[in-house]
């Protein structure tokens, strides 16, 4: 098992408020990663932090890709995003005036490889990496069962479709590890089972580590093959879903303790 | 290449295009568009070129700028002077080019500051720089100051300006559909979604601005070599805000609309010259009941498009 992402005593305060503090953490590659914890426990800002949406107040935040380590914290989320890390959002963040088709070709945003020259003029270039976009596109699409939707606009799609769309764009953008901000959020069993199966699929098929949000215990204990607990901002458990499952501090931080 | 270039849809474009000019051509040498409803094409042409540069900024990549009249006058004033001393189209085409260099550096040094600005505070920011451009005109000697440029050589011929308006909506085009046009579509719609997609959010601002910016100037240039005279009042807020009208009134992020924008509400100014009175009183009129009965501007951002015209008479015929 090799590491692909450390965090090393990360923190990050708002004023007073410690969102996410002293957070050590290692992920190796190739895993399926969830991340729990009761509602303000920190998880979101702790994505933001991974992702570039928030500067860390302290701490590391380590990549490795092909052998080398390189610090993320604090690096911009265009750039963090074109180094392999890429993410979906809690609260839906699709381009709503653009097609399902349009929001999954504008992921494919760093391999075009023409540049506002070629596109003005359009040159050869233009219409070669053009095709590959569009060719490339349609294939995440039909991963995720939403190529013959490919013309619609994405908010027009129901709220299960919107949620797949999300991580089609995001594997679009060529990833090596994939963050999932509460995949299942809205979504009825039936959808959940199916997104099981997907997420289980792209990890094996475009080889991705994936770190996962979910409120779902269902998905996440089915899931997950390490499981990371978060309450107030701090880690108070780690391990495998039948650790988790039983570990005392987890079951305080969910329904409280006797009295 | 030359498969793509010669496909249907940019045969019928070129068609299109091709016949508009010499309809008009036609009209202007029968003398049925006499010189006065020669000025209002001109204008209306000039206005297209404006029009459809701003919308790249406002309404395709939503950074909302009230400095698209400082760009024009820095392509009228450069334009300006070198054709005075250069009065050949060889002159006008270096001052166009001249105009290009200054407008872009102009646009780069506002932009990379005032784009991390959103909404409002951009507005006052480029509001603020078309005011600087102007005044540094006034008080510039090469500019002839208050007093105005006059004498400029009339080099805008109407195939010329024809020429540049056709030019400036296949630019934007061309740029809304590729890669950094949906970069900036993107930054329009979710600003923070765009850059977890790895777009360089201020990059693709600054890029739709200096193209708008450039083609601002080819536009300022033009009018400078068409009606001969410059004063720094024709480049006031006013101006700016004219250009805005333009935009919203077809509807934000529509190149079609920006164009029949321009050209009704220049038909429209055409003939309310007559009611000097109550001109500005029609025109308000007009503006306010177009927000209030469609506020999306008279097409939206429906785009008119060849290929669409195709497939719905295939269909057509296919159904009979």
């Amino acid at each position: 098992m090799e590491p692909i992402l450390e965090v090393s005593n990360l923190s990050k305060n708002f004023g007073g408020l410690a969102a996410v503090s002293n957070i050590n953490m290692t992920i190796n590659k190739g895993e399926l990663v969830g991340l729990i914890g009761p509602n303000g426990a920190g998880k979101t800002t702790f994505f933001n932090l991974l992702t570039g949406v928030y500067e860390p107040s302290e701490g590391l935040i380590e990549l490795t890709i092909d052998g080398k380590k390189k610090q993320i914290g604090g690096l911009k989320p265009y750039k963090i995003t074109s180094l392999g890390l890429a993410r979906t959002f809690q609260n839906i963040r699709l381009f709503k005036s653009m097609t399902v088709l349009e929001n999954v070709k504008l992921a494919m945003h760093k391999n075009a490889g023409y540049g506002v020259a070629s596109a003005l003029l359009r040159t050869p270039k233009f219409y070669n990496a053009e095709r590959w976009i569009e060719e490339k596109a349609c294939e995440y699409l039909q991963e995720v069962g939403l190529y013959r939707k490919r013309f619609e606009k994405a908010t027009n799609l129901p709220y299960g479709e919107q949620r797949r769309l999300e991580i089609a764009r995001a594997l679009a953008t060529d990833p090596v590890i994939l963050f999932l901000d509460e995949p299942a959020a809205g979504m009825n069993p039936q959808e959940t089972d199916e997104l099981t199966k997907l997420i289980y699929h792209l990890r094996d098929k475009y080889n991705l580590t994936v770190v996962l949000i979910e409120h779902d215990m269902s998905l996440v204990m089915t899931l997950c093959e390490r499981i990371f607990v978060l309450n107030y901002g701090q880690m108070i458990a780690s391990g495998t879903p039948e650790e988790i499952k039983n570990n005392e501090f987890v079951i305080k931080a969910y329904l409280g303790e006797e009295i | 290449m030359a498969k793509q270039l010669y496909t249907r849809t940019n045969m019928i474009w070129t068609a299109i295009v091709l016949s508009i000019f010499a309809v008009l051509t036609l009209l202007m040498q029968t003398g049925m568009i006499n010189s006065y409803y020669e000025s209002t094409l001109f204008t209306i042409c000039v206005n297209i070129i404006l029009a459809v540069s701003l919308n790249l900024i406002v309404g395709i990549c939503g950074q909302f700028s009230l400095g698209h009249a400082g760009f024009m006058a820095i392509g009228a004033y450069v334009a300006g002077i070198v054709t005075r001393y250069i009065p050949t189209y060889g002159g006008l085409f270096i001052g166009i080019l001249l105009g290009f260099v200054i407008s872009a550096i102009a646009a780069i040094i506002v932009s990379v500051p005032t784009l991390r600005l959103r909404g409002d505070y951009l507005a006052i920011a480029t509001l603020g720089f078309s005011e600087i451009i102007r005044i540094c005109i006034q008080n510039m000697k090469i500019t002839n100051g208050a007093a105005g440029l006059t004498g400029i050589p009339q080099l805008t011929t109407w195939p010329i300006l024809f020429l540049a308006v056709v030019i400036s909506i296949i630019i934007c085009t061309n740029f809304v559909r590729s890669v950094p046009g949906r970069a900036a579509i993107a930054i329009n719609d979710d600003e923070i979604a765009a850059e977890a997609m790895g777009i360089n959010t201020t990059k693709y601002k600054v890029i739709a601005f200096v193209i708008g910016a450039i083609l601002a100037s080819l536009a300022g240039s033009l009018f400078a070599n068409y009606f001969y005279v410059l004063n720094p009042n024709q480049f006031t807020f006013n101006k700016s805000i004219d250009i805005l009208v333009i935009v919203v009134f077809g509807g934000m992020g529509s190149m079609s609309a920006s164009v029949l924008a321009a050209i009704v509400l220049g038909i429209l100014n055409m003939y309310l010259q007559q009611f000097t009175d109550i001109r500005m009183i029609i025109y308000g009129a007009t503006l306010i009941l177009m927000m209030i009965f469609r506020p999306q501007g008279i097409l939206g951002t429906w785009e008119f498009s060849v290929d669409r015209l195709l497939n719905k008479m295939k269909r057509k015929k296919e159904a009979v």
